[in-house]
């Protein structure tokens, strides 16, 4: 993708991918497409600190969502563990104004939108199915049936269109999560036909973390999957999804020229999950142990922490700090799943309508007569 | 300001109200706009409202069904339009995993006000597809409300109410009904009109209960003019509302009759008349004179258009079930 590619070191896949930080840490300036598109970043010293802040902090939180579920706090936990780049990245990349889309593995999209980490937690313990208001945080509800959510986020971004809400740097994007797995799903596809149909103000933002549960990339394409876009008549471009610069940089211009009314984008974060798919899986069986040393190398915070050091952005005090509060989060965190209350049984006949309905009532009524026959009788 | 109106001019009328009285009402669907739809429910609308109230889609239907959740989520209030029965399932995945639990699984945050149109049902001597009855399916979802229509006057509210609703409804017309005429109040209000989650007595009589829907109201009534004339008066209850059932006034209707039968034109097996013959068994028992009886489709695929009145049924069907029933 990137003519830039010999520059930027052998660790791209063969078409190249756009990459402004090395995972030896060096800076790229710019990069420029064989389309002549130059994406590059100019951020201040404290907001390169604000990032490697970010990846730090929620590989932290994910880390003690996996020892909660290990522990037997949360039923299962779907790990970013690899993935906090392409997070980050393109979750600071958004405007304030700006939707997204997620599956239930964002939890690094979430933090960056300033929300709650714990939000998604009732989700993961089970006391709940993931629910807040997407509207009041610019943030849907985590979507488990694989790529279902691209076609909302584009009627979202259609909606969007129709409110009048494009055209200029205020306009409003929308940013659809999803993996490379769901590529293969018609959902998907249609959402690539629509979108680019009503030119719709959008980015795919594609995880290609190279596994679908235990299938690799091979079984769900036999091209790279940025090249998909060309068919449904819109640009896509890869990035290296673990350099977090060039995922802020290509989703921030993806997403302008999204809200500036030039319709949608398509862009391959490619990454890999270095954990595995849930804490239910176990990638030992499909994958080979140098592989996954291989991706160990191009790791997106030790490359961060390389240049900030060489740049001498940031010193150990700095780096120890960081996390130092990012453990004082997870502990936080921690503490509050520990105290997320069990529903109350009765409550499973809640919000099943907007208007009710008379059966639900009914059956409600009926179980709450069933458990209170059992009060003060030692069944 | 009573007009005779076809069943599906009665459908235009009230989708053409709905876009009137809310500009967050949006139709979409396949050939819906310039075309006015294949059945041309949506005649004139797209003229009239524009291309951004009134879009023709690319040709998907889990497309349609899954943008206009995120149109809903906007804020909009999308009539979807499905072409025919038997091309909804494309959309079941959209419909049933996310239009149906996203009220449940947002703790009640987010509101899908989508309402699904869907012609079904046979006898217009269609192919393979153009003729199913999948009401069944929608009805066993929790989250998903299911009403049909069986006459123009009902066509022309419950449309309406269907959009002005926070529910997700699923919206079956009739579609061999489509050019019967009826009377219908234009200048009814929809929250003036009979309440849509309500079932309606069609016609009454002392003797037995024929409970239908949709396509099927017009043979029961028939059946009970012809059994009529043999001096036996035959009660009828339109359904209206199939998820949630309004059984309460089949309930007093069996228990004045003592004779309960249930047509349909989907296949008998797991079927609506099945959960209702179950229901009024349980609420009736002691008024029963015999088991509540089922006319329905055969449990086979829909057949070939030359033999489909042999497989619909039809009023002599359910005049034998009557007599069945008598004769228990």
């Amino acid at each position: 993708m990137a003519n830039g590619e010999s520059e930027v070191g052998a660790d791209a896949p063969a078409g190249g991918f756009v990459q402004l930080l090395t995972p030896e840490g060096e800076r790229v300036d710019s990069v420029t497409t064989a389309e002549g598109v130059t994406y590059s970043v100019s951020f201040t010293d404290e907001e390169y600190r604000e990032l490697y802040r970010d990846l730090v902090t929620v590989r932290r939180l994910d880390a003690e969502a996996t020892a909660l579920q290990r522990q037997g706090e949360l039923g299962i936990w779907a790990s970013l563990l690899g993935q906090e780049a392409a997070q980050v990245g393109s979750g600071r990349a958004m405007r304030k104004q700006d939707m997204a889309f997620p599956t239930y593995r964002e939890h690094g999209v979430l933090y960056t939108r300033g929300i709650d980490p714990i939000m998604p937690f009732g989700l993961f313990r089970g006391v709940d199915q993931g629910g807040w208001d997407p509207n009041e945080y610019k943030f849907n509800t985590y979507t488990i049936v694989i790529g279902s959510q691209t076609l909302h986020a584009t009627g979202y971004a259609m909606g969007v269109t129709m409110d009048g809400r494009t055209g200029g740097p205020d306009g409003e994007a929308v940013i659809a999560y999803f993996g490379d797995g769901a590529t293969s799903q018609g959902e998907v596809n249609e959402a690539f036909v629509w979108a680019g149909v009503f030119n719709s103000p959008m980015v795919f933002f594609c995880q290609n973390n190279q596994y679908a549960i235990s299938e690799p990339l091979e079984r769900q394409t036999r091209i790279p999957l940025y090249r998909r876009a060309a068919g449904f008549g819109f640009p896509g471009v890869r990035i290296d999804g673990n350099d977090v610069l060039a995922s802020y940089a290509v989703t921030r211009s993806a997403l302008d020229n999204a809200r500036n009314g030039n319709g949608p984008t398509l862009i391959e974060a490619y990454t890999y999950r270095m954990g595995a798919h849930t804490s239910s899986d176990d990638p030992t069986r499909y994958r080979i142990a140098s592989e996954v040393e291989s991706w160990k190398a191009k790791d997106p915070i030790s490359r961060f922490k390389a240049f900030l050091t060489k740049q001498q952005l940031a010193d150990d005090d700095f780096f120890g700090q960081v996390d130092e509060d990012a453990r004082t989060l997870a502990l936080n965190l921690r503490e509050q799943v520990l105290a997320m209350p069990d529903p109350q049984p009765i409550s499973i006949f809640d919000n099943v309508y907007p208007n009710g309905s008379p059966l639900v009532d009914a059956q409600r009524k009926q179980f709450a007569d069933y458990q209170a026959a059992f009060e003060g009788s030692a069944h | 300001m009573s007009e005779t109106l076809t069943l599906g001019k009665a459908l235009n009328h009230g989708l053409r109200r709905a876009l009137e009285n809310d500009p967050k009402v949006v139709i979409m669907g396949e050939d819906v706009g310039k075309l006015g739809g294949v059945f041309r429910i949506t005649d004139g609308l797209q003229k009239d409202f524009g291309e951004n109230r009134v879009i023709d889609t690319p040709l998907a239907e889990a497309g349609i069904v899954g943008t206009a959740v995120g149109l809903a989520i906007r804020g909009y209030r999308p009539v979807c339009e499905i072409q025919f029965d038997g091309f909804v399932f494309p959309a079941y995945n959209q419909i049933v995993a996310q239009v149906a639990k996203m009220y449940y699984r947002s703790l009640g945050n987010v509101r899908l006000p989508i309402v699904i149109r869907i012609p079904y049902g046979g006898g217009i001597g269609a192919v393979e597809h153009h003729s199913e009855s999948p009401e069944a399916y929608f009805s066993h979802t929790p989250g998903l409300k299911v009403v049909t229509c069986s006459n123009s006057a009902d066509a022309y509210s419950m449309i309406q109410q269907a959009i002005t609703s926070d529910d997700p409804i699923i919206f079956f017309e009739p579609k061999r009904r489509y050019w019967e005429k009826g009377e219908v109040d234009l200048s009814l209000a929809p929250q003036d009109a009979y309440p849509l989650h309500s079932s309606r007595v069609a016609r009454e009589g002392g003797d037995a209960t024929l409970i239908a829907y949709g396509p099927m109201v017009r043979v029961a009534l028939d059946a009970a003019e012809a059994a009529a004339e043999d001096g036996r008066n035959l009660e009828v209850i339109d359904l209206r509302s199939l998820s949630p059932l309004d059984l309460d006034p089949v309930y007093a209707s069996v228990r004045k009759t003592g004779h309960a039968v249930v047509v349909h034109e989907a296949p008998g097996n797991l079927g609506l008349g099945a959960e209702i013959a179950a229901r009024i068994t349980e609420e009736c028992f002691y008024s029963l004179e015999a088991p509540v009886l089922r006319v329905t489709g055969y449990d086979v695929p829909y057949p070939a258009a030359r033999v489909e009145e042999e497989y619909l049924p039809d009023l002599d069907r359910v005049l034998d079930a009557v007599d069945r029933s008598f004769g228990w």
